[in-house]
């Protein structure tokens, strides 16, 4: 009875809990699916919805011959061009909304009818319409033009919606799973008494965390890969950039960010009710305000601000910079400073506000 | 006799409430120890106390000879703790939780199915903690407290909120465990229960120990009182019996309260008066009633 019991090393014990970790989240069906299915949906569905927005040509309808019209590859290539033979039919589509202008040819004059219900569409219309007149006067001159323009495409803010959809709803959903995670897990541990337990077992503090870490951040990477590839599919085309790989560093510290808010939820909170409404109350406002659903570009000016102070405008922005955006490594550096300094902050607070026991 | 505990003039206050005031007593090795007493008496921070929870406000002490606090990682792979929840890792079967926990303490895979087949779960290797009945989820815990084969095992309230048989197949667990050499501390609010499973029990109310003796010992010194009840009715009308001290009629039984059992017994035989009836000796909870004026009630 008197052998002293050999105890295993802290490695071994990281290992099981881990492995106990694993297990208690993989056979949870609703953490699964808030975790991983949830926000994927959004993707999906915003991915879907959005597809065409910015992207799409405006429809124009040519009536009868326009030979002007059809001559110009130019004009093809930036207007979505069918043909109609039968003019009221033309207006009449027009005047519906269903296309965004007719076009049609007298003579040597090119006219456009357009509806003003939308003055910017009909403008770009105009404006193209105006450009291929231009082009085709000066071929009919049989001249060199003296004037040209070349473009370079810029990749700008205004990236396409799965290109700024993918970070955003990624960053959201790591915000999600380890902010929930950390303060259930937390509170549950102290509900049924697993932290007195733990304290009373020959094991280390480091174990304990490193396990939680570490499930924390395979989550999170599990959630980067399902993002990447459900966006990479052919139907969302999402297009990532050379240095798109960096995001993985912002992935794991914001998990630990986000697992440090968590923490002080957690330790605050006496119920998962408690917990789960705290969680909510962070996470939710915070996702509008970061950017990770629409960008805030329009929005006032002090919104903008309280958007600066947020870790998750920092994750999202700073996979954006680097997954669709073209960025250097080097635009990771601010953000994941941003992020470990947040998680020493909130880590600090937790260890202030944490209690063994709820008396 | 060697002493696995000692504890001496312990003090610990929350705010203004003594929830330990002034405790002292020993555990010997091999004892099965109680601390009995109703909820808040102080039981549940004694024994946080001596396995290393809690910091004393003053007082001293000795846990297999070592000193509990602060956390002591020479002590904590002697002593076995099963705390008042059942403390498991979430949605793991009887087997991972025993294994996790095993792995804490260094202890082999094959020691889980070995702990399952002890407290009789062994058919249950593969069933989540969650879907366990309260009795099965009790003897888990107690299996994972265990599971490193201490020589001193801590048990807070163990058998609280179980039915009936599930206590009787708890309390056979338990004293196996302590005849395989294990000293026992069982904390509990049922006095059947301290009565039957402690070799010495405290009596503790109000962060005090009142009385701590073998519970045989406690109820003899007791200037034990005896209740015969008898069906309401029977009792002839008019009858002299000597001694009586007191005398309840609730309307279905009369009970007579007496020191001396033996006369009164005696004329109710003599005038066929013994159908149905009923002689209830003393118990712990007459001793409680002596110690604090006041009846016992969990």
């Amino acid at each position: 009875m008197n052998q002293t019991t050999p105890t295993g090393g802290a490695w071994a014990k990281f290992v099981s809990l881990s492995r106990a970790a694993m297990l208690g989240f993989v056979r949870e069906k609703t953490a699964l699916f808030f975790g991983l299915l949830f926000p994927l949906m959004f993707l999906v569905l915003f991915g879907g919805i959005f597809k065409d927005v910015g992207g799409s040509k405006p429809d124009v309808l040519q009536i009868g011959n326009a030979s002007i019209l059809s001559q110009s590859a130019d004009a093809r290539e930036v207007l979505d061009i069918t043909k109609s033979s039968d003019k009221a039919d033309a207006l009449e589509k027009v005047r519906k909304g269903d296309y965004d202008a007719a076009i049609e040819q007298r003579g040597d004059t090119l006219i456009v009818h357009y509806s003003a219900a939308d003055a910017v569409k009909a403008n770009t219309v105009q404006g193209i319409v105006q450009s291929v007149i231009g082009i085709e006067n000066q071929k009919a001159t049989g001249q060199e033009p003296k004037y040209s323009l070349s473009s370079e495409k810029v990749e700008d803010e205004s990236i396409s919606t799965i290109q700024y959809m993918t970070p955003g709803l990624l960053g959201w959903a790591i915000s999600m799973s380890a902010t929930f995670g950390a303060a259930l897990t937390l509170v549950t541990w102290r509900q049924k008494k697993t932290l007195r337990r733990l304290r009373l077992a020959p094991v280390g503090a480091t174990p304990i965390i490193a396990s939680r870490v570490g499930i924390t951040m395979g989550i999170a990477l599990v959630q980067t890969a399902l993002f990447i590839g459900v966006g990479l599919l052919p139907y969302f085309g999402l297009t990532l950039t050379d240095y798109w790989w960096m995001a993985f560093p912002l992935v794991l510290a914001g998990s630990l960010a986000f697992m440090s808010i968590g923490l002080v939820a957690g330790s605050w909170a006496k119920s998962q009710e408690t917990a789960s409404a705290i969680a909510n109350l962070v996470i939710l406002p915070m996702a509008f305000l970061s950017g990770s659903f629409f960008p805030l570009d329009n929005a006032p000016e002090w919104l903008q601000t309280v958007s600066t102070i947020l870790p998750l405008t920092h994750l999202v922005t700073g996979m954006q910079d680097v997954m669709v955006r073209g960025e250097r490594p080097s635009a990771i550096v601010l953000p994941l400073v941003i992020l470990l300094g947040f998680t020493a902050l909130m880590t600090f607070i937790a260890s202030r506000v944490f209690r063994w026991d709820d008396v | 006799m060697t002493s696995t505990i000692t504890v001496h003039k312990l003090h610990k206050s929350y705010g203004s409430v003594r929830a330990v005031d002034d405790v002292s007593f020993e555990v010997a090795e091999g004892e099965f120890f109680g601390i009995l007493g109703p909820n808040g008496a102080g039981k549940t921070t004694t024994l946080e106390l001596i396995e290393g929870l809690r910091e004393p406000d003053k007082g001293t002490i000795h846990t297999l000879g070592l000193t509990p606090w602060p956390r002591n990682k020479a002590l904590l792979p002697r002593i076995g703790v099963q705390l008042q929840a059942t403390s498991f890792f979430e949605r793991l079967t009887a087997r991972e939780q025993l294994q996790t926990w095993g792995s804490l303490y260094g202890t082999s895979k094959g020691r889980a199915d070995e702990m399952l087949e002890l407290v009789g779960l062994a058919d249950k290797a593969g069933t989540r903690t969650e879907d366990l009945s309260g009795g099965q989820a009790q003897r888990l815990s107690l299996a994972c407290s265990l599971i490193h084969d201490p020589e001193l095992v801590f048990l807070d309230e163990p058998t609280a909120a179980l039915d009936p048989q599930a206590r009787r197949n708890l309390w056979d667990l338990l004293r196996t465990i302590n005849k395989q050499g294990r000293t026992v501390i069982l904390t509990t609010h049922y006095m059947d229960e301290a009565e039957l499973l402690c070799d010495r029990v405290a009596i503790m109310d109000h962060g005090k120990i009142l009385a701590n003796d073998a519970p045989a010992t406690l109820v003899r010194n007791l200037d034990a009182r005896v209740h015969i009840s008898l069906p309401h009715g029977t009792l002839p009308e008019n009858l002299e019996l000597p001694g009586i001290e007191n005398t309840t009629d609730d309307g279905l039984t009369v009970t007579l309260t007496t020191a001396e059992p033996a006369p009164v017994l005696t004329i109710l035989a003599e005038h066929h008066a013994l159908a149905g009836i009923g002689v209830k000796g003393a118990t712990l909870e007459d001793v409680f009633l002596e110690l604090t004026g006041r009846e016992y009630r969990a």
